[in-house]
């Protein structure tokens, strides 16, 4: 039974892609399993009784050696702030291409916590910061210090012991760019050194506060058991920044979702299933939930889709174990068109993501084709006709086509850089300054101002005779001829209505990093955890790609 | 040193902020970074053009024609690479084609660089005595280009250079104050809006 791709109309839709959850596609999983059997060790471990200084760790294998830098600082209570237009942070970080020389790191110690207004080498990768969540850390050094393990449940409802602010990569502030180290092996998956940056970040916050609270009280003090460790990842603010990177790159876009869609496809498409993959679908969709009842948020907005999910889920798991037999043909297929009629989104794509657990042989393959070489789409078919590009427009924004922006609350926002953090953000046309200079985001608004310019041509007429006239629409006519080759590469939603949720764009890119527990500070920006549950580097030879069911 | 990946974005944003729609300020940006780094002045020669352009016009050629005589204004680099690029799979019929006065011609060979992989073919661009080979977008620069056989190279050095900016930090800091003109100034809501915002950080 050949089963078609879901349609770009439907997924790609915000409040769907606002529902997707990590899975075996997402970054810091596929980063694991490439790098286990990579050798870890930590280099340097100089920080004084307090904690502040420098630490360097690295994961090499044969000639090729990745380095963690760390520097530690004190930080004045009053400077701690999860915000972007922050200067200072406890801790800053930056990974570097090699074995770090003593030159480089006194370079980078004068760098890398000025972080934006630093400057970095084609040496470095990645380039980070984190600020402890104070109240776990010291409680963690108060319990240590006193030869007691901290409480179990005060770090569940937290998760970390830092939360980073953001992850810099690809030529930022004269890191690397990535064409210059994009053909190592290792790193064919999207985002897999910022991935390594944030992971052995979590280290790092470990071997920090078993090292003050040894230091506070030298006789007395243990260390933060190693299960515990197991079960704190890296906390995330994530804000704005992100939402227009997944309209700037479609057809990396495009790779991920339809990694995604195309693992859905051949699960479908399996005639008859094994009772191994049935049991261990079963059994790490059981086991999943509890990362639903400790999913700990004080967004109504989240509280009332995690209600719903595990509502959904609930009725999902009655129904598998009442109603359904792995012995009938297609029994994916079947369970997908059930989730379709009785379920949410957000139940449907959890599941979509269960799904692909007992699938390595389909899901791997896939994790190497989620990275682009964008440039190669940026040409525009100058030959091709009014008449395709019509088409084109027809076919793929045929939703979008019917937005009337002629009202005010169709064309509410606008995107713009703000000149305080040169960062992306969103404001009202009709209230805010400033929308002369908006960024070419609107896309649903410009296709249709195409759409209405092609109609009054001649179909043969070519498109380097429409742009010699029209070059305010050059932007989306590149893109229209992108979403022809790349269907999954368009958000197929109004960017600038009222009605945007920006943190369903959000959700979108973290769900591809691995990210859990997602909570929503506001319309714009949430927190996140990253790592909760994976082994720790010393563990990562006996790999377990369930580790974030256990 | 700034990396590519910066030298586009401050490109496509100063080249905004000069006047050019988003769509071709794309194209600027993709240029700049190929001409920096095949190691050629594209930083230095954007600047200065951008520059210019304030307070001098330039001829906006739509349609390219076998020749393109001389008129009032000098030819903008980026409209006439621009529709050169549209343009190439009806130019390459003709054998040669001539232009008069372009200003800033750095900023056009990119545009032919791309035609040539557009089209397939390699381009000869000559401007003045300096002769360009376009190689399907792998642009390779010699002022003695010839077909004869060399037979014998008498000194031959190779040379591994320092990686760095081709351009003055002056020169950057004048594009990249440019390109700020595209950034909006943020109102405190704004501000209190964005990640982070809102709560205590020393929880």
């Amino acid at each position: 039974m050949k089963i078609d791709l879901r349609s770009p109309n439907i997924v790609m839709k915000l409040s769907k892609l606002g529902s997707f959850h990590q899975s075996k596609l997402s970054f810091l999983r596929s980063f694991l399993k490439e790098f286990k059997d990579w050798n870890y060790k930590r280099d340097l471990f100089d920080l004084d009784e307090l904690g502040y200084g420098t630490a360097v760790y690295s994961f090499k294998k044969n000639h090729r050696v990745y380095s963690l830098i760390c520097f530690a600082n004190q930080l004045d209570e009053n400077d701690r702030s999860d915000r972007v237009i922050a200067t200072k942070w406890d801790a800053a970080f930056t990974l570097h291409d090699g074995v770090p020389k003593k030159q480089d790191i006194e370079r980078l110690r004068n760098e890398v916590p000025k972080q934006e207004v630093g400057r970095l080498s084609c040496k470095e990768l990645t380039l980070s910061r984190a600020n402890k969540s104070v109240r776990v850390f010291n409680h963690v050094v108060e319990s240590l210090s006193e030869g007691k393990q901290p409480d179990i449940s005060l770090l569940s409802s937290v998760g970390y012991l830092y939360r980073t602010t953001a992850v810099y990569g690809s030529g930022k502030f004269g890191l690397a760019d990535r064409f210059r180290i994009k053909d190592r092996e290792e790193i064919y998956g999207p985002f897999r050194l910022e991935m390594m940056l944030v992971y052995l970040v979590r280290q790092f916050t470990f071997d920090q506060v078993n090292h003050v609270a040894k230091n506070k009280n030298p006789k007395k003090a243990v260390s933060l058991d190693p299960e515990i460790c197991r079960n704190l990842g890296i906390g995330n603010s994530t804000g704005l920044g992100m939402a227009p990177f997944i309209v700037n790159h479609p057809t990396l876009l495009n790779n991920w979702v339809l990694a995604r869609e195309t693992a859905l496809k051949e699960i479908r498409e399996i005639k008859n299933i094994e009772k191994k993959d049935s049991d261990l679908f079963k059994e790490y969709l059981k086991k999943s939930i509890k990362n639903i009842t400790s999913w700990n948020t004080e967004s109504t907005y989240q509280q009332k889709k995690n209600k719903f999910l595990l509502e959904d889920l609930n009725n999902f798991i009655i129904f598998l174990e009442k109603d359904f037999n792995f012995l009938n043909e297609f029994s994916f297929n079947k369970i997908y068109l059930w989730l379709e009629k009785n379920s949410g989104d957000e139940c449907i794509e959890y599941i979509v993501s269960m799904m692909m657990e007992p699938y390595d042989k389909i899901v791997s393959p896939l994790i190497k084709k989620m990275s682009s070489e964008e440039e190669r789409y940026f040409n525009i078919p100058t030959n091709r006709t009014v008449a395709d590009l019509r088409d084109i427009l027809e076919n793929r924004y045929k939703q979008i086509l019917k937005i009337d922006f002629s009202k005010n609350e169709n064309n509410q926002n606008f995107w713009f850089i703000s000149k305080n953090k040169e960062e992306p953000r969103l404001a009202d046309r009709f209230e805010e300054k400033g929308s002369e200079l908006e960024q070419p985001l609107a896309i649903a608004r410009d296709i249709n101002r195409l759409y209405k310019a092609l109609l009054v041509l001649k179909s043969s007429s070519t498109i380097d005779k429409f742009l010699m006239k029209n070059n305010h629409l050059r932007h989306v006519v590149r893109r229209a001829f992108i979403v022809e080759k790349f269907p999954y590469s368009e958000i197929q939603d109004n960017t600038i209505g009222k009605s945007i949720v920006p943190i369903d764009m959000l959700r979108l890119k973290l769900s591809f990093f691995g990210a859990l527990k997602f909570d929503p500070r506001s319309d714009k920006w949430l927190r996140i955890c990253m790592f909760q549950g994976a082994p720790l580097p010393e563990q990562l030879k006996n790999y377990d790609d369930s580790w974030i069911y256990n | 040193m700034k990396s590519l990946s910066e030298i586009d974005t401050t490109s496509k944003r100063a080249s905004r902020a000069s006047g050019f729609d988003w769509g071709i300020a794309e194209e600027v940006g993709k240029n700049t970074k190929m001409l920096e780094m095949l190691g050629l002045p594209g930083i230095k020669n954007l600047n200065h053009y951008y520059k210019v352009r304030k307070t001098k016009f330039f001829e906006k050629i739509e349609l390219i024609n076998e020749l393109n005589p001389k008129k009032k204004l000098e030819y903008c680099p980026i409209v006439t690479g621009v529709s050169f690029l549209d343009q190439v799979r009806t130019l390459e019929n003709l054998n040669e084609i001539k232009f008069k006065n372009i200003a800033y011609p750095i900023l056009f060979l990119p545009f032919i660089s791309r035609a040539s992989e557009v089209i397939g073919r390699k381009i000869s661009l000559k401007i003045d005595n300096i002769n360009f080979l376009l190689n399907y977008n792998h642009s390779i620069y010699s002022n003695a280009l010839q077909d004869g056989i060399t037979t014998v190279g008498n000194d031959v050095i190779v040379r591994f250079i320092e990686n760095s900016d081709s351009f003055h930090e002056s020169e950057w800091n004048e594009l990249y104050k440019l390109s700020e003109e595209t950034f909006v100034k943020e109102n405190e809501s704004s501000k209190q809006s964005g990640a982070g915002a809102g709560l205590t950080d020393n929880d």
